[in-house]
């Protein structure tokens, strides 16, 4: 087994959650193929909560699937904080918008967590068109002893009642409850690519491929555009919006990315349509790099600012950069993902695959950056001592608490034994979403339709 | 702008084993890898009708590209050049986006001129497809592709009579350069009305259906009628729809 000396964190598999849909679904052909799951289980996003206690994702079917950490027992210490799954529910339907003719799908595209203000959870999930609050609670009690009705919940004859007495509260098995609080629909022509909580917790903002819109959580029938970048004739239409985040600590500050490569950060204080931007990000471009795909691979796929909010990171096709808020005119710190991949542009052009939306993530110091790459490798990069490593989310190299081998891709020449050649990646298991434990090591990533679970070895 | 020596990307690493045998092969040029290039963005570009809206990012970057090669080749003379062969009458003015809209098969057998380029992003804004006076000129006025045209239209009427595929773009490449109508019935003597996805199948899983959906939804439109020009009308009026994905209402 071997170990990657260089890197801070050698992680092992803590557990893989498996979406499959049973049987009697199964298409008839793919019935007795192990890796058989329908489109509808792929994973379309993974976010952690603020205290890392509750970990959500979406599906393409519309689905959310919440997972809970264990608390720490004495009596098994090797289960120690495992992730079960805690709550399952049907957030989007598809629907059919019968004036366009056109389906809108269900799939869940961002997932984002409210910070916990009582006993209940709160989640914005948003598909293409539509952004819904979700209540997640508890429930381990219920009421016994009512007077109308008996423990079944048939009225009881009002004359053959005698006496009253007070209903008690008795213990029932924990059942967890979601509940659409609010729906807030109708305010996107394009496709929600984003939604971002602010730090007032009293607002968010969802962003489409032109437009920006501003919430209040106890609003839902309008909502504030805060930038437009539509042109008034379509025709000239070359860029569109493709993330957008709000500051973590500024209320009335927020950035959107564009696939032009560019970033604006914008301030809400200055007018009620943000369309100019208070700074603007763009790195020169390379001369000796450029090539018709210049402008595809410069499109920012996802923007996160830094937890301390004093840089942000960008990921685009090839890439993850560091931008200090300080300084516009180009990256304080660039990461190639896999630029292995630069000579092979035409076809994955070809094959669509060269517009991959790859996110990317800080870990709770922001000393860490990690974004997802193809034949489900992931990649980690630490800022201060510059190292890297590539890691592989798969069933079938790691047995349970094996810790992760480092994996390498090899260029050309000679290869390796435990090397793998460009040629032989699968560009069919990507990984898009992952997600970073807001303080302790523990990292999901998603691959297709399954859920991995990896914990820092700290033994 | 661009330095043709620093081209040369668009074969993967085909260039280098290639040219390690001993000629046997050309490398091709950089005219043809610019060509095809543009033929695989239009193609791109016209897949893009579907039962759900397409991917507005994706279609940006693909419709720039397409430009940035117009552009080129403008600044090459090589467009000029194409233009006045064909058309005589086209001016490198109007070569500013792409139209993608259907053209009546019945223009195209009368030999009627397509003015080169006219607006592009018919494909996002809904200007309606109005009778046969709106073109789908899909890419320069080469003769090659041109045929290329009608060919893809001819592909775009199959797709919208039998509602949905599921074909590698290899397949349609090859299905064009065979050029027949024949060919072009094989292609979808397989079709099922099965919901398809635009990536999945331009990236070969074919496997992948949508579930749960086949059920809800009504299988596309799928006139049947015999005749081109009745067909061109009722593939007009569906374009119409598709057209109207990206207006703004």
């Amino acid at each position: 087994m071997f170990f990657s000396p260089f890197f801070k964190y050698r992680f092992w598999k803590m557990k893989c959650f498996s979406r499959y849909l049973p049987y009697i679904f199964r298409p008839a052909n793919t019935i007795l193929s192990s890796s058989c799951h329908t489109e509808a289980d792929i994973i379309s996003t993974v976010e952690f909560n603020h205290t890392g206690e509750l970990l959500a994702t979406g599906d393409k079917g519309g689905r959310v699937v919440i997972f809970q950490r264990e608390q720490e027992s004495k009596n098994q210490p090797h289960r120690r904080g495992e992730y079960n799954v805690y709550s399952t529910f049907q957030s989007h339907e598809p629907e059919f918008d019968y004036l366009k003719s056109l389906e809108i799908e269900e799939k869940i595209n961002k997932i984002r967590w409210l910070p916990q203000q009582n006993a209940a959870y709160f989640l914005l999930s948003t598909n293409d068109k539509t952004v819904k609050l979700w209540k997640v609670s508890e429930r381990d009690k219920r009421p016994e002893g009512y007077n109308l009705k008996d423990e079944d919940g048939r009225l009881r004859d009002p004359s053959m009642i005698t006496s009253l007495r007070v209903p008690v509260l008795r213990p029932m098995d924990l059942m967890v409850e979601a509940t659409p609080r609010r729906v807030f629909a109708n305010a996107h022509t394009y496709h929600i690519n984003s939604i971002s909580v602010n730090s007032d917790y009293e607002t968010y903002m969802s962003a489409d491929d032109l437009r920006i819109n501003l919430w209040n959580f106890e609003i839902t029938n309008q909502s504030f555009n805060i930038v437009d970048i539509k042109p008034a004739n379509m025709e000239e239409l070359t860029e569109v919006i493709t993330a957008a985040e709000f500051h973590p600590h500024h209320c009335n500050t927020f950035v959107y990315s564009s696939s032009k490569g560019t970033i604006r950060l914008c301030d809400m204080r200055t007018s009620a349509l943000c369309d100019r931007h208070a700074k603007f990000f763009e790195e020169p471009e390379d001369p000796s790099n450029r090539s018709f795909f210049s402008e595809i691979i410069s499109s920012i796929s996802d923007v996160k600012f830094s937890h301390s909010g004093r840089y942000i990171m960008t990921r685009d096709y090839l890439t993850v950069k560091v931008w200090d808020l300080n300084m516009e005119n180009r990256p304080i710190e660039t990461y190639q993902v896999h630029d292995y991949l630069r000579s092979k542009l035409c076809s994955l052009y070809e094959n669509d695959c060269i517009f991959d939306k790859f996110e990317c993530v800080w870990n709770g110091s922001d000393s860490v950056i990690m974004t997802g790459s193809y034949n489900n490798f992931f990649r980690m990069f630490d800022r201060n001592t510059k190292r890297d490593v590539t890691l592989e989310a798969s069933r079938e190299n790691s047995k349970p608490r094996a810790v992760l081998k480092p994996r390498k891709v090899c260029v050309g020449g000679k290869r390796r034994k435990d090397e793998i050649s460009v040629d032989s990646l699968d560009f069919s298991k990507k990984i898009l979403h992952t997600a970073w434990h807001p303080s302790e090591n523990i990292i999901a990533v998603a691959a297709t339709n399954n859920l991995y679970i990896f914990q820092d070895k700290v033994n | 702008m661009f330095m043709r020596g620093l081209k040369r990307k668009c074969f993967d690493g085909e260039e280098d084993i290639e040219g390690t045998l001993a000629g046997i092969k050309a490398i091709p040029s950089y005219n043809l890898q610019r060509q095809s290039l543009l033929d695989m963005s239009l193609v791109k570009l016209q897949l893009c009708h579907m039962l759900v809206e397409p991917n507005l990012c994706r279609s940006v970057l693909i419709a720039n590209t397409v430009r940035q090669i117009q552009e080129e080749m403008t600044q090459d003379g090589t467009w000029q050049m194409i233009n006045m062969q064909n058309t005589g009458q086209a001016s490198v003015d109007r070569l500013v986006s792409t139209d993608i809209l259907c053209r009546s098969s019945r223009e195209q057998a009368e030999g009627k001129h397509v003015p080169g380029y006219s607006t592009f992003s018919k494909d996002f804004e809904g200007d309606q497809a109005q009778d046969s006076s709106e073109t789908m000129s899909t890419a320069s006025s080469v003769q090659a592709l041109r045929n290329l045209q009608s060919n893809v239209w001819e592909m775009e009427n199959s797709q919208e009579n039998k509602g949905n595929f599921q074909k590698s773009l290899d397949q349609i490449f090859e299905t064009l350069e065979n050029k027949s109508p024949n060919s072009v019935e094989d292609l979808f003597s397989e079709v099922d009305n099965s919901y398809y996805d635009l990536d999945t199948m331009l990236t070969g899983m074919m496997s992948n259906t949508k579930m749960g959906h086949c059920d809800g939804l009504e299988p596309f439109p799928s006139p049947t009628t015999t005749t081109s020009s009745s067909n061109c009308k009722s593939d007009l009026n569906e374009l119409d729809h598709i057209v109207e994905i990206l207006v703004e209402s």
